[in-house]
């Protein structure tokens, strides 16, 4: 059995480098550090994973060489007028560079999955400007981390225990011990109730406890977690105060806690449902803090307003910043959609939807972004690269990518996959080959080959580099 | 029946993210994120129990999923359906000129339908895309 030890995690956007790896026979057999994500996909990668590409033929999905599937996918994207390269979050930079190439050479529509993620954030710093940091900054240094429309215990499991509330940083201690102290408090209490319900024979009910602001300030030793979402996710429970907001109700929310930070007055009772009194405790708590950070996520750039929520949210930083030092950053969902807005961006110019229609690179979201284009039935092919659109897309864009002509890269089986023309089933990368990945705040790490891909399954960069070659072939025929 | 006007939000849960590392197509995946997560005093107001099928329309479709009962925290008129083929057929998918189209917050109408079946998900395909004429 061998030892791999720092190998990067390529699930999510936090990038978590220091899983251990054990391997037996070319498979991996063990991990250690991970968590329950990390721990299903390195263990259980490639289970339905088909051994050689496939092409359909007569409506169905028959098994072919690399050399067929390269030169039908070539063909596919030489006839094509508009076709769409869309997906690059879950693979490596190097092959979105390919990518860019091909997308350049057949003067298609390339975008990457930010465009249904974190669009919105991207053109709202583009308008307002971010002041953001390395996640080890925060490690060591912040003492009040709000989560905002996040749930990172579901979607970054690592995250508060590596970079947040309960690492242990240089400054500033871990949350651990109050978290527990909280945890032991509710069960003594649970438990107290229980025993009081079987002398007096009759259920108690206790008011719940909402908006209710802990009675402790930032003064105290350990760094506070501050929850902000529309539901009470598994994030809230650790959160040492938890806000709930009605659905599409953020942008107000941000806007007044705006307004309480610049020192003017809310001639109301309450803003979307929260009493103001709670809205300036927060307040209050914000401006209290040595170093704060704002970790938003999709809950803000998904639901009404969009682009116009975290433009407050952003905002609300920049306020704070007159009279503490605050930081914001974005979620990133898959282990590579930062490394695909940094690559788009070097190499074009713009970090999504990018239109090379005309020959030169466009970028007008919502006029040459994927969803909108397939809304409109606009493009006639499709290249999905480490994406599953048809899941997740809303059905009616689905449509439009099913209905032409479709080439999919991926090493899973997807509802994509199984609706495809051409499908390459590729290497694993971070786990069956190299390549580098963007962390959620922009450090770059080289994510590690452990085991070997079986025969037919070529890294997706090897893959584009093919079809690239192929395309240029025919082309220059 | 009682049907109930409530908001839809999707998102990602950790079931959903383990499951689909087991592969879309296992029935784990299916039991991740084809379920709607309903507060308890909607299920009493509908009168159902976890696991009963529901019906979720929008203006944009509808989608038959299993309930279940939402263990955290009240929200009731809040509904959750993790990320996946089942929670698109019903999202928003006007992007109002930026690209990006509405995955949570979307108002939707919930109704039990006990008789009916969870579609699986190569069933979900065929329904959503048609047979298409090369396929």
């Amino acid at each position: 059995m061998r030892k791999i030890e720092n190998v990067i995690c390529p699930v999510c956007g936090s990038l978590c480098d220091d899983i251990t790896v054990y391997v037996e026979d070319n498979r991996v057999v063990e991990v250690e550090n991970t968590c329950a994500v990390g721990r299903a996909k390195f263990l259980n990668y490639g289970l339905h994973r088909k051994p050689k590409p496939l092409i359909r033929k007569n409506g169905e999905l028959k098994e072919a060489s690399i050399e067929e599937a390269v030169r039908r996918s070539a063909e596919i994207l030489t006839e094509s007028k508009y076709p769409i390269l869309y997906g690059w979050s879950s693979t490596s930079c190097e092959a979105i560079r390919v990518g860019l190439e091909l997308a350049e050479e057949i003067g298609g529509i390339i975008d990457n999955t930010s465009t249904v993620c974190h669009g919105p954030s991207i053109l709202s710093i583009q308008d307002v400007g971010i002041p953001s940091c390395t996640l080890g900054q925060l490690r060591h240094r912040a003492d009040l981390v709000i989560y905002w429309g996040s749930d990172p215990y579901s979607a970054h499991p690592r995250h508060i225990e590596r970079y947040t509330v309960f690492s242990e940083g240089r400054f500033q201690k871990s949350g651990w011990r109050s978290f527990i102290r909280r945890l032991s408090g509710k069960l003594v209490k649970k438990r107290l109730s229980r025993v009081a319900e079987l002398i007096l024979r009759r259920k108690l009910t206790f008011p719940e406890e909402k908006y209710a602001l802990p009675p402790y300030f930032i003064s105290e030793e350990e760094r506070k977690l501050v929850v902000v979402d529309v539901r009470k996710t598994r994030t809230a429970e650790v959160a040492d105060y938890f806000l709930q907001v009605k659905p599409n109700t953020d942008y107000e929310v941000l806007q007044a806690l705006r307004m309480l930070v610049n020192d003017q007055d809310l001639e109301v009772d309450e803003v979307a449902g929260i009493p103001v009194k709670t809205l300036e405790d927060l307040a209050d708590l914000m401006i209290s803090c040595d170093l704060g950070i704002l970790f938003f996520g999709v809950g803000l750039t998904m639901s009404k307003g969009k682009l116009r929520n975290v433009d407050a949210a952003l905002s609300l930083v920049r306020d704070l910043n007159k009279r503490t030092k605050f930081l914001i950053m974005p979620m990133r969902g898959h282990y590579n959609v930062t490394g695909a807005n940094v690559v788009f961006t070097w190499q074009t110019g713009y970090p999504y939807a990018v239109d090379f229609s005309l020959g030169y690179p466009r970028y007008n979201p919502g006029e040459t972004s994927v969803v909108d284009i397939l809304r409109r039935g606009e493009c006639d092919a499709g290249l999905v690269v480490a994406s599953d659109p048809v899941s997740n897309f809303p059905a009616s864009a689905a449509k439009t990518l099913v209905d032409n002509p479709l080439i999919v890269i991926d090493p899973d089986v997807t509802p994509t996959s199984m609706m495809a023309d051409v499908v390459f089933p590729s290497a694993y990368i971070g786990i069956e080959a190299e390549g580098t990945a963007y962390r959620m705040d922009h450090v770059p790490l080289r994510l590690k080959k452990v085991v070997e891909p079986p025969p037919n399954c070529l890294p997706d960069q090897e893959i584009l580099a093919r079809i690239l070659r192929e395309v240029r072939r025919i082309r220059r025929g | 029946m009682r049907k109930l006007k409530v908001y839809l939000l999707t998102g990602r849960t950790i079931e959903q993210g383990k499951a689909k590392e087991f592969g879309k197509t296992s029935n784990l995946y299916k039991d991740s994120v084809a379920v709607c997560y309903i507060d308890p005093s909607d299920m009493k107001t509908l009168g159902i129990k976890s696991n009963t099928p529901v019906k979720v329309s929008t203006d944009f479709g509808s989608v038959v999923v299993r309930a279940e009962k939402s263990s955290r925290g009240s929200h009731p008129g809040v509904v959750y359906i993790p990320y996946g083929p089942w929670a698109n057929q019903v999202v928003d998918p006007e992007t109002h000129g930026i690209g990006m189209p509405s995955f949570k917050g979307v108002p939707a109408v919930l109704e039990p339908v006990p008789g009916e079946k969870v579609k699986e998900i190569e069933e979900l395909l065929r329904d959503s895309f048609g047979e298409g004429s090369k396929r």
